[in-house]
């Protein structure tokens, strides 16, 4: 075993381990990020339904999801740290190189953002009875918006790494320059990635919601409270599911302008074809290079790509001959079994989750509540499928844009930091994995807790004074 | 004043108001063991400053994105340099983070001990990382042509032994304890009864100790880079760190804290000023140096990102004093209710 060590630390190289890292820390990340979205929006939406009808029921469901929101929430911040500073700790080249342009909508994150939500959320917390009402519903609506614009730069910035626009190369510092920040801003796959990744983050928060709803329903507790609030989860849930299918399809139109290699190797098609069609299943030799079996739904490919039922839909084959012709010679393909079953595994969670809302809104029409106890089961157990549909999607998006990690400019092997070594990557690798894992582990068993006591008044509540401190 | 030198002056205003805001946080934090004889103490101590410390993180986010988008070079070597400082500076920050929202969510000794240990190691390591890192900023490390900070060549601690040497550590000692009094005049500040006689006396002692130690390491900054303004605000420091320590000391809270704030600001400020016109100097070649002219951005992204500072910081300053004043008031024993969840 020991003998060994030496070999691994020289077989795992800086990229690998600091690809690794980033996969890593950034799906950890992106755990917490969804439901911090989602759950703003839909808290925001119940305490404005309380402010307006005055309802207790409203007020409940406000300070519950409230708990849950705030207990992610922290997450959220203290891994979202990391996710900045890592590009300069391990992708130092990678900063060197687009800086100019990539830093800018980090900056602007944090400037016209992160302090927002920041601030509010502290203001919300700690104000229930420092402000007025309606002031108090400004904060969380205050850090709604914080949140939905903190997404947008990091997605405009994102979207730079999937489609480069808005910068020139200056050829004597080495690096891409910005010229265009209206450009970078109105990246068409950032346009199109944002409400996606809202939508998708509803659809989690929904589903949370509704597992919540469905736990204590199921026990017979709370019914006041959380009849109400389910049908406000499977709304959003049904809703949200028809926006993420919609922008999706937007998205995918945009991958296929900006970045045809992905959308190929998504379906994993090596020649270029017209009519194309999807394939829902396939079976390939162990190389990948030629399948074995499948199970395709004909015109469906052209239709999602193109709009039209016989469009062309370039193929793995034909796109990397163009990119060798274009770039030199080198692998310009994706992992293609990743991409391939990661666009089918998104694609299919997402709907399953949603058929599990319109199944949920079935049975309980017409404030129909004595549901069999299988169908409250499913519907807690399906409460996180939409965050697995999340991390698949990034995984896809990611892993598509390989062998680049700004397409067409820089390539991931020439991003990593010149002056970092395998060593410690892989020791501040596994630091973060036993710490994440920690985390993960108490965080959990907190969110669980909080779930099972459910929309309970808190005896010393209602004297002013006490609600000043929360810790 | 050019671009990339009024940048130089918004970066620095960042780090100078992140460490005025976490400051005293990470010294509240450093406080617990110290002044928490029991658990209530420990969560009045705490939630003094509830509301407010996920926002005053939030100003190194900002501080560091906008040196990447200034000055990527300086961002890329820096944090690639500093590679394990940085690791250890991240898990303190998570550690404490998660500890303030965790603590409170058990009832058991143990439970509430770990966090409490988490919280006060969260605040005293980034405390004491921080004047390391700052120090060796202004000393300059062994940067190559190609700006690669190239340590000792030892596995895993190469670098970070480099960034161990009398100025750093001296610098670190002068965070630690200079944020530790920050923290415990806040303390006086925010508190009632006897809380806050506790804080008061500590703070007197640590405050001392951070007198002797910033006295030093400014008098050794300013022998190094002697300037008109570096001398100045070394001098407005000083004085005004043992004007605070003397009104601590006979009870008026709100101005020891003022005078605080100053040396805080004045300090961090000197060591900017020491530092520039360089961002990260080499100490192999003078001409290897990471400066405001060859670490910036280009001047369009500088024209960019200055409007939008202009805009928000401002604005930024506005609804955070807010914030500050919702929760002027003091936190006493009275005010933590039985029980919390």
């Amino acid at each position: 075993m020991l003998a060994n060590a030496p070999v691994i630390l020289t077989e795992l190289d800086v990229l690998s381990l600091a690809r690794w890292q980033f996969g890593l820390t950034t799906i950890y990340h992106f755990l917490f990020v969804p439901l911090t979205i989602g759950l703003v929006l839909m808290v925001a939406g119940m305490q404005t339904a309380w402010y307006r009808t005055g309802k207790e029921k409203y007020l409940k469901q406000t300070k519950f999801f409230g708990k849950i929101f705030l207990i992610n929430f922290a997450m959220g911040v203290v891994t979202g740290i990391v996710q900045e500073f890592q590009f300069g700790m391990n992708w130092s080249d990678y900063s060197r190189f687009v800086g100019d342009i990539f830093g800018a909508p980090l900056a602007m994150e944090g400037l016209l953002a992160f302090f927002f939500e920041a601030t509010f959320i502290g203001l919300w917390i700690f104000g229930w009875d420092k402000l007025s009402r309606g002031v108090h519903l400004l904060t969380i609506w205050m850090t709604a918006f914080g949140v939905i614009a903190s997404a947008y730069f990091i997605l405009a910035a994102n979207a730079f790494m999937q489609n480069p626009v808005g910068f020139e190369i200056n050829e004597a510092k080495g690096r891409a320059e910005l010229v265009d920040i209206g450009a970078v801003l109105t990246n068409v796959v950032a346009v199109n990635q944002f409400p996606h990744t809202i939508t998708s983050a509803l659809m989690f928060a929904g589903a949370v919601v509704i597992g919540v709803s469905a736990y204590h329903l199921k026990r017979n507790q709370f019914v006041e409270t959380m009849k109400s609030s389910l049908k406000i989860g499977l709304w959003t849930m049904i809703l949200a599911g028809l926006g993420t299918a919609i922008s999706g399809d937007g998205l995918g139109l945009a991958m296929v302008q900006t970045q045809p290699m992905k959308m190929a190797a998504a379906e994993a098609l090596y020649e270029t074809s017209a009519p194309a069609a999807f394939s829902l299943f396939t079976l390939g030799t162990p190389d990948g290079k030629s399948e074995l079996f499948s199970v395709k739904i004909p015109y469906l490919l052209s239709f999602l790509s193109t709009h039209t039922l016989d469009g062309e839909v370039e193929g793995l084959n034909n796109l990397q001959a163009e990119y060798e012709a274009a770039w030199g010679p080198g692998d310009y393909m994706p992992t293609i079994w990743i991409t391939y079953w990661a666009f089918r595994w998104m694609i299919g969670l997402g709907f399953v989750s949603w058929l599990v809302a319109v199944a949920g809104l079935w049975l309980t029409r017409r404030n129909n509540l004595s549901v069999p106890r299988w169908a409250w089961n499913v519907a807690i157990w399906a409460a996180p499928i939409p965050v697995l549909a999340s991390s698949i999607g990034w995984l896809f998006t990611e892993m598509g844009r390989q062998p680049w990690i700004v397409f067409s400019l820089m390539k991931t092997a020439d991003a990593v930091s010149p002056g970092v070594t395998a060593l410690e990557v892989l020791v501040s690798l596994i630091g973060f994995t036993v710490v994440y894992g920690a985390l993960a582990v108490v965080e959990f068993k907190i969110l669980i807790a909080a779930i099972k006591l459910g929309p309970v008044e808190e005896a010393s509540e209602s004297e002013s004074e006490k609600l000043a401190v929360a810790y | 004043m050019p671009l990339n030198e009024i940048w130089f002056v918004i970066v620095a205003f960042l780090f100078v108001g992140y460490f005025v805001l976490d400051g005293f946080d990470f010294g509240v934090g450093m406080s617990l063991p110290f002044l928490g004889k029991d658990d209530t103490d420990r969560r009045v101590i705490i939630n003094t400053i509830g509301p407010v410390w996920d926002l005053n993180e939030t100003w190194v986010i900002v501080a560091g994105a906008a040196l990447f988008a200034a000055y990527p070079e300086w961002y890329a070597s820096l944090f690639s340099g500093f590679y394990l400082a940085l690791f250890l500076l991240l898990i303190s920050l998570i550690a404490r983070g998660v500890a303030f929202e965790y603590r409170g969510k058990g009832d058991s000794k143990r439970w509430r001990g770990t966090f409490d240990w988490m919280i006060t190691i969260g605040s005293a390591l980034p405390a004491l990382l921080w004047g390391v890192a700052f120090a060796n900023i202004v000393q300059g490390v062994p940067l190559d042509q190609d700006h690669i900070f190239r340590g000792y060549d030892i596995p895993l601690v190469g670098n970070l032994l480099v960034l161990l040497n009398p100025y750093g550590l001296l610098g670190g000692l002068v965070t630690l304890t200079l944020f530790f009094t920050h923290g415990l005049i806040f303390l006086t500040l925010k508190t009632t009864g006897e809380m806050k006689e506790r804080a008061r006396k500590l703070a007197t002692k640590v405050g001392l100790v951070a007198t002797v130690f910033a006295a030093t390491f400014l008098v050794w900054t300013l022998l190094a880079h002697p300037t008109l303004p570096g001398l100045i605000l070394s001098g407005v420091a000083a004085v005004s760190l043992l004007t605070a320590l003397a009104l601590n000391l006979i009870g008026r809270e709100g101005l020891a804290f003022t005078s605080v704030v100053i040396t805080v600001i004045t300090s961090v400020s000197s060591l900017f000023v020491a530092l520039f016109p360089n961002v990260l100097p080499s100490t192999i070649n003078e001409a290897y140096s990471l400066t405001v002219e060859n670490a910036s951005s280009s001047q369009y992204t500088l024209g960019v990102m200055t409007w939008v500072a202009v805009v928000m910081i401002p604005l930024v300053l506005v609804y955070q004093s807010w914030t500050y004043w919702v929760f002027r008031k003091r936190i006493s024993r009275e005010s933590i209710p039985a029980h919390s969840h």
